[in-house]
C-alpha cells in the first residue's frame, strides 16, 4: 500500500530522498559522534570506550550507558584553550567575511552593471580560480608572502620598504589567503541578486526624488540583501571551520578551532574529547543560521 | 471613436491665450551614430493629455525619457513655463514617470511605494500617511497598502505605479506604454479610469504607446513619430480622417491605397487615373502637387458593397465612385464583416461593413459579383 503510494506520487519520493539522504549521511554519524563525546579515552583502536556493545549482553549495555557522562564538555569550559580556539574561529570569520563584503560587493556591482555579453565572461573569471587544487594555491601564496617571496620583491622594487617583510606565519597572511579563498563565495550570490535587479528601479528612485548614493542605499543595497545573507553564511560558517589556511599562514601561536580540533585527534588522540569540541562547534555554527533565519522573517513581517 | 467636445474647445481657448506649458525646440539626440531624435520641435498644452505614437525605434521613448530626465539632448532647448531645463536632472523637474514595467520597489509595500517621494521631500509622517490614503483612494486600492507589490495582480501594480507617480503631483506626467502588461479587456477600462483621472485633476499627461487605439481613447493630441521626427501632430479625428502623407494613412487604421495620377478637374473634384483600380473622383486636395505621382487613399469603413451599386449617378458633389468586382474572402469579426473585392481592373479593396442587424440580409459570398462604392468626399488625395 504504501509503496504504491510512493510510486503514485514521484513527487513525494523526490521530497524525501533529501531527508534519507541527511539522515544517513548526517544525522546517523553526528550521533556517533555525539555519543563519542560522552564516552572517555581508552588504550585501544579505536581510541575510545566501545559505542554501544551489543555483543556482550545487556547487562554490559547498561553499564556502558552508565559510564556516559558530560566531563568532556565541562572540560572544554574549563580549560581557556577552547573557549580562546573558539572565539578567535568566530573572529577570524567575521573580520574575514566583513572584508570579503566590502570587496565582493563592488566587484559583484561592477559585474551586474557590465554590458550582457560580457558578464559571463566576469563569471568564468570569478570561477578560474577553482580550477587549481585549492592547496596549491594556498603553497603558491607561501611561495609569494615568503621572505623572499614575489610581494617583497615588488615592494622592495617600487621602494615602497627597505627591507623584506615578514609576511608568513602573521594574521595578516592568514587573513589573506581566507579572503582570496572564499570571495568567489562572496560575489557569486551578491551578483546573482544584483544581476536581476531592474535598473529602471534607480531611475524611478531619482524621478522621486533620490541622488545616486541615496538610491543605492534605499534600493540596491535592501534588494540585495538576500545575496549578502547569502554570501555572509556561505563564507562565515566554513570559515570557522577552516583548519588548513590558518595551519599553513598564520602563526601557531594561537590556534582555530579547526587546528585545535586537529591537535586532540590526531596528536593527542583524545577522540572523546575532540568529538565534544565538534558538537559545540556545530551548536556555535547554528547561532548564525538562526539569526538569518529570523532577519528573513522579519523582512518579509516587517512594513 | 471618442471625442470630448467640452474639452477640446476649453483648450482650444487655453491655448491660443497662454504661452505652451512645455516648449521643445530643434531637439536633437544621438546614440553613437544613430539619430534617435532628429531636430523635433513640439508644444504641450496645460492640461492636455498629449500621446506620442510611433512604431518601435522611431524615437518615442527617448523623447519621454528626455522630458524626464533620464537622458540629456545633444542640442535644441526644452522650456518649461519659459525656463530651459535640458539639463536639469530628473528630481529636479515637476514631471513624475510611471515606467512601462512599473518599476515597483520590490521590498517596499504599496504604502512605501507611494510614500517613497513624500519621504525624500522631508514631509512629515502625519502628512505623509494623509497622501498615501488620498492617493490609495484614487486609484481604488484602499485596503491593499500593506501588500507587497508581488502580492499583487498586473491591473493592481499599475494603479500603484500610477499612484506613485501621482503622489508628488507632478505639473506634468510622463507614462511610458502604461498599459503594455495588461490584457486587453483590462486595458480598455484601465484607458477609460485614466482618462477620467486626468481630467479630474486637471493635469498634464504624456503617454507614450504604440498602440493607436490606446492614443486615439485618451489622447486630446496626438504626435507620430517615425525615425525621430514628429509626421504629425493633430487630434486623434484629424490624424485619422485628414493623414498628411500616405506613411501616416496606413499607420494609423487600415486604408486602401491606389497609386495615380491627376488626369481631370471640374466642380472642385479632381479625376486621377488609378495604376489598378480604374478612374477615382476625389475631393480637390488643398496642398498637393498635382502634377507628381500621387495616391488616394479610402478607409474601408467608408466603402459600401451592394449587388449593383447606386441607381442613379446624381453628379456633382454626390457622384459615386463605382468599382465592379467579384468577393475574394470575408472575415467576420462580430461587429462587422471585412469583405475583399478582387476588382476587374486588378486591384484587391478592402471593404469594412458593419453587421448593424442580427438579421443575415445583408451579407455576400465568396465568388458573387458586387460593386464597391464610395463618394468622393471619403477618398484622401496623398502624396508618396
Amino acid at each position: 500500500m504504501m509503496a504504491r503510494r510512493l510510486f503514485a506520487r514521484p513527487a513525494r519520493i523526490a521530497a524525501i530522498a533529501p531527508y534519507l539522504w541527511m539522515a544517513l549521511f548526517f544525522l546517523l554519524p553526528f550521533a556517533f559522534v555525539v555519543k563519542i563525546s560522552l564516552s572517555q579515552t581508552a588504550i585501544a583502536q579505536p581510541p575510545y570506550v566501545p559505542l554501544i556493545p551489543l555483543t556482550e549482553g545487556w547487562a554490559a549495555t547498561r553499564a556502558a550507558l552508565a559510564q556516559l557522562s558530560l566531563d568532556n564538555f565541562r572540560l572544554l569550559i574549563s580549560d581557556n584553550l577552547y573557549v580562546l580556539s573558539y572565539l578567535r574561529s568566530l573572529t577570524v570569520a567575521a573580520v574575514a567575511t566583513a572584508i570579503m563584503l566590502l570587496i565582493g560587493y563592488p566587484i559583484a556591482y561592477g559585474m551586474s552593471r557590465l554590458p550582457a555579453r560580457w558578464q559571463p565572461v566576469a563569471m568564468v573569471l570569478v570561477i578560474v580560480p577553482f580550477w587549481t587544487s585549492f592547496l596549491i594555491r594556498i603553497y603558491a601564496w607561501i611561495n609569494i608572502l615568503q621572505h623572499d617571496g614575489l610581494l617583497n620583491k615588488t615592494l622592495m622594487a617600487l621602494r615602497i620598504v627597505r627591507e623584506p617583510v615578514t609576511w608568513l606565519s602573521t594574521d595578516t597572511a592568514m587573513y589573506i589567503g581566507i579572503v582570496y579563498s572564499y570571495l568567489p563565495f562572496m560575489i557569486l550570490p551578491l551578483y546573482a541578486s544584483l544581476a536581476k535587479m531592474d535598473h529602471a528601479l534607480l531611475e524611478a528612485a531619482a524621478d522621486l526624488g533620490c541622488s545616486r548614493l541615496k538610491a543605492f542605499w534605499l534600493i540596491t543595497v535592501p534588494i540585495s540583501l538576500p545575496g549578502i545573507g547569502a554570501g555572509i553564511l556561505l563564507c562565515f560558517i566554513p570559515i570557522v571551520g577552516e583548519f588548513v589556511i590558518p595551519d599553513l599562514l598564520a602563526g601557531s601561536d594561537r590556534m582555530m578551532i579547526g587546528q585545535t580540533l586537529w591537535l586532540e585527534f590526531f596528536t593527542n588522540k583524545d577522540w572523546p574529547v575532540a568529538s565534544a569540541t565538534a558538537v559545540v562547534l556545530l551548536a556555535v555554527l547554528l547561532i548564525p543560521l538562526l539569526v538569518y533565519q529570523r532577519l528573513q522573517q522579519r523582512q518579509l513581517g516587517a512594513d | 471613436m471618442d471625442e470630448h467636445p467640452q474639452k477640446q474647445e476649453a483648450m482650444q481657448a487655453g491655448a491660443a491665450l497662454d504661452t505652451p506649458l512645455l516648449r521643445i525646440s530643434s531637439l536633437t539626440k544621438r546614440f553613437g551614430g544613430y539619430v534617435a531624435i532628429d531636430q523635433l520641435s513640439l508644444d504641450i498644452h496645460a492640461g492636455e493629455f498629449f500621446a506620442l505614437l510611433g512604431p518601435s525605434g522611431c524615437g518615442k521613448t527617448t523623447l519621454l525619457r528626455m522630458i524626464a530626465g533620464f537622458e540629456t539632448p545633444d542640442s535644441g532647448e526644452m522650456l518649461f513655463n519659459g525656463e530651459n531645463i535640458a539639463s536639469a536632472l530628473p528630481h529636479q523637474r515637476p514631471f513624475n514617470m510611471m515606467f512601462q514595467n512599473y518599476a515597483l520597489f520590490p521590498h517596499l509595500t504599496v504604502e512605501g511605494n507611494i510614500a517613497f517621494g513624500l519621504k525624500r521631500l522631508g514631509m512629515q509622517k502625519a502628512d505623509i500617511k494623509d497622501v498615501v490614503a488620498q492617493m490609495l483612494a484614487l486609484v481604488q486600492l484602499d485596503g491593499l497598502g500593506k501588500r507587497r507589490p508581488d502580492q499583487l495582480s498586473g491591473g493592481q501594480r499599475q494603479r500603484v505605479a500610477l499612484a506613485r507617480s501621482l503622489a508628488l503631483r507632478p505639473k506634468i506626467l510622463l507614462l511610458d506604454e502604461p498599459m503594455a502588461a495588461l490584457d486587453k479587456k483590462l486595458r480598455e477600462s484601465t484607458q477609460r479610469e485614466l482618462l477620467e483621472l486626468q481630467r479630474k485633476l486637471n493635469m498634464t499627461f504624456i503617454i507614450v504607446t504604440h498602440d493607436q487605439d490606446e492614443a486615439m481613447t485618451v489622447a486630446d493630441r496626438i504626435g507620430v513619430m517615425d525615425h525621430g521626427r514628429l509626421e504629425q501632430v493633430a487630434p486623434p479625428r484629424q490624424l485619422y480622417e485628414a493623414p498628411r502623407s500616405r506613411w501616416i494613412a496606413e499607420f494609423v487604421g487600415d486604408v486602401n491605397v491606389f497609386d495615380g495620377k491627376v488626369t481631370g478637374e471640374e466642380n472642385g473634384r479632381v479625376t486621377l487615373e488609378t495604376r489598378d483600380a480604374g478612374v477615382i473622383a476625389a475631393l480637390k486636395p488643398p496642398s498637393v502637387d498635382e502634377s507628381k505621382m500621387l495616391c488616394v487613399a479610402i478607409r474601408p469603413e467608408k466603402i459600401k458593397i451592394s449587388q449593383y451599386g447606386p441607381v442613379n449617378d446624381l453628379g456633382g458633389n454626390a457622384a459615386f465612385n463605382r468599382l465592379p468586382g467579384v468577393v475574394a474572402d470575408i472575415g467576420y469579426l462580430g461587429n462587422a464583416t471585412i469583405y475583399s473585392v478582387r476588382l476587374d481592373t486588378g486591384a484587391v479593396l478592402r471593404a469594412n461593413v458593419s453587421n448593424a442587424t442580427r438579421l443575415d440580409t445583408d451579407s455576400y459570398h465568396v465568388g458573387q459579383r458586387v460593386v464597391a462604392w464610395f463618394v468622393p468626399a471619403d477618398c484622401m488625395v496623398l502624396e508618396q
